[in-house]
């Protein structure tokens, strides 16, 4: 391993991609463009048919039975609500954190107190106990804080047997994370657009080796004294460069547009290097193109074999497909990505949570994998 | 970068050493059982249309490609057991023309002085040697993508040679150039062989091998068909030039399959 070769060759990187527009263009400035026309115009997102996960703390004291039991039942009946039940609301509350769950339902002690109240007066709303059941939801999912609410309302106000929705009830719900902060669309979409910007590196990659094995550069390169250690590890430098100033892009530009996570500078520390590492495996997934391609062209169209399912299964765009398409989204690198940035900018968990240490671990296992199997395979098929 | 000569001890001068080589690609022979010493200091031609397997030959002395049968060396190092001894030695002007266009000439030519650890202020002297000497520097801070694709040829060459190596492959140094810059090749050629440098070239221009070549070896169907001075060639087969001695002994003209 020689420095002075590896930084001519990382020198020789750079430079091919600051003096190519084409390159230039899908590397930086698409991805602005992108988190611009996404952040500015992003309205609403669509949906499959998917299934929240919401967990259900129980504090009615009264003597059973009770009829909280019986709403939970209700809820339990709707196909697209999974409830779970704690015993207490700190356990809940962290499962939350950690996005295990989408939303946390705490049913109040007098529960069962103001439905009964209601049952024996039913028009004389002064006789009521009135009662509130929390609903605290996940602010790191744009769907679970849209879609939640109203079907709990709905169920709450058919077991109460109210025909209509406007007039008084005696239990109210409150969804306690909407109160406290406004979360707009770009807030959701951030950590996604830190994902997005490196999967593009997949295509810059397998080109770049295509095209330097059709102009005669790889062969060129071949016959110096460079040992593929040196090319490889010039390579993997030159695109972690590229991948950094995306990030730092990406950030100025999400920043600019009102992006402002509560959260300290180590959650951004560690945000870049997440990046940092998810970008080994673009360079693997190019590799791995780049050896089953014949030329730069093919090599173009087959990169989406990779960058669609990262795309879309992995980043801001997963948040609203279907359950199977999310769970899908667990086999690409991208999703643990966004997982462990939406959890820290979010949802308020700590760099030492178990959620973003296993997301990191995903990760970091991962990518190394993929990027160890790009230059096998390069190496065995195209000699380094 | 001279040969070490304690380490060639059983040929005193030889730079290049084949024996019964051959190189298969599937059900292609393109090399078939030859065999070539080149002496030191040796400007040697082979010559051959094209697909006669020159190329093949090139690769395999540079390491690229191995061999199916047979041994060679380059320097008295066995290519296949000291390939990183070789790759200091030689240095390969490849038959395309291998250039970074987005890269300016002075900076294709700084990259591969580079790889060969090049000091800098040798690296600045030689470049600018050879940009004088083929006529480039005042292209040298243009960027490839706006050369001619003569001048892209002549750069080819300059960062083949940077490193002021031993041995040089040449490997259709000349295609599609127009006469003025043959020439000037030409000459940089018979300036390196005053220099003492060993130097493969291969071409299918007949005139070229006669004008430079101390010896040439016709290749044909990945065989070496004939092998001596062209002044021997010729006269050995009785006709008036190289393209007659080919014609003579594959009953064909050599760029007839360009």
């Amino acid at each position: 391993m020689k420095f002075q070769r590896m930084a001519a060759l990382t020198k020789k990187e750079m430079k091919k991609t600051i003096r190519q527009p084409a390159a230039l263009f899908l590397i930086f400035l698409f991805p602005i463009v992108f988190v611009f026309a996404f952040g500015a115009s992003f309205g609403g997102l669509g949906g499959g048919q998917p299934v929240y996960q919401i967990g259900v703390v129980n504090m009615d004291q009264a003597a059973p039975p009770q009829s909280s039991l019986l709403f939970i039942d209700a809820l339990k009946d709707i196909d697209i609500l999974n409830i779970q039940t704690y015993g207490d609301n700190q356990t809940a509350q962290n499962e939350l954190s950690q996005g295990r769950i989408q939303a946390v339902m705490i049913i109040p002690a007098t529960f069962s107190q103001s439905l009964e109240s209601y049952r024996i007066a039913p028009n004389d709303p002064s006789k009521w106990t009135n009662a509130s059941v929390s609903l605290y939801l996940d602010k790191g999912s744009i769907v679970a804080t849209q879609a939640i609410p109203p079907i709990i309302k709905q169920v709450l106000t058919a077991f109460i047997g109210q025909s209509q929705q406007a007039f008084p009830s005696p239990i109210n719900l409150k969804t306690t994370s909407l109160e406290v902060k406004q979360t707009s669309t770009l807030d959701f979409l951030a950590p996604g657009m830190f994902t997005f910007a490196s999967i593009f590196l997949i295509m810059i990659v397998a080109q770049s080796f295509t095209e330097d094995r059709e102009n005669g550069m790889m062969k060129r390169i071949r016959i110096s004294p460079t040992t593929p250690t040196d090319f490889m590890l010039s390579q993997v430098i030159s695109y972690l460069v590229i991948a950094l100033i995306q990030a730092i892009l990406v950030f100025v530009m999400v920043y600019l547009m009102g992006f402002r996570p509560n959260v300290g500078t180590s959650v951004y520390v560690f945000a870049f290097i997440l990046v940092l590492i998810f970008s080994l495996s673009n360079v693997g997934f190019g590799l791995i193109i780049a050896t089953i391609s014949k030329s730069s062209s093919a090599a173009t169209g087959l990169s989406f074999i990779f960058v669609l399912p990262q795309l879309f299964l992995g980043t801001f765009v997963g948040a609203s497909l279907s359950s199977a398409a999310q769970i899908a989204g667990k086999f690409v690198p991208s999703y643990y990505v966004t997982d462990a940035l939406t959890s820290l900018f979010l949802r308020g968990a700590t760099i030492t949570s178990p959620v973003v240490l296993l997301d990191l671990a995903v990760v970091s296992i991962s990518c190394v994998a993929i990027l160890a199997v790009g230059i096998l395979l390069y190496g065995k098929y195209y000699k380094i | 970068m001279n040969i070490e000569k304690g380490a060639i001890p059983d040929m005193k001068t030889s730079a290049i050493f084949i024996e019964n080589l051959v190189k298969k690609f599937e059900d292609v022979t393109a090399v078939d059982g030859v065999s070539l010493q080149i002496e030191e200091g040796e400007l040697f031609g082979l010559l051959g249309p094209n697909g006669a397997g020159k190329t093949t030959i090139i690769n395999i002395l540079c390491g690229l490609i191995k061999p199916t049968k047979g041994s060679c060396k380059v320097g008295g190092y066995d290519v296949q057991e000291d390939i990183m001894k070789v790759k200091d030695l030689i240095g390969v002007c490849p038959q395309e023309t291998a250039v970074y266009p987005y890269l300016k000439g002075s900076e294709n030519v700084d990259l591969f002085g580079n790889l060969y650890s090049m000091n800098k202020q040798m690296l600045e002297a030689r470049r600018a040697m050879l940009f004088e000497t083929m006529g480039l520097t005042a292209e040298a801070n243009r960027r490839v993508g706006k050369y001619s694709g003569g001048m892209k040829r002549r750069l080819s060459l300059i960062i083949s040679l940077i490193h002021d190596p031993q041995i040089a492959f040449l490997d259709e140094p000349t295609v599609a150039m127009d006469p003025q810059s043959r020439h000037a090749v030409w000459d940089f050629i018979k300036d390196l062989k005053k220099k003492g440098k060993t130097i493969i070239l291969t071409t299918h221009y007949m005139e070229e091998a006669e004008e430079l070549c101390d010896r040439v070896g016709i290749i044909d169907h990945g065989k070496l068909i004939s092998l001596g001075s062209p002044k021997e060639l010729i006269s050995r087969n009785g006709v008036k030039d190289l393209e007659d001695v080919f014609i003579k002994l594959t009953g064909r003209k050599i760029r007839e399959e360009v």
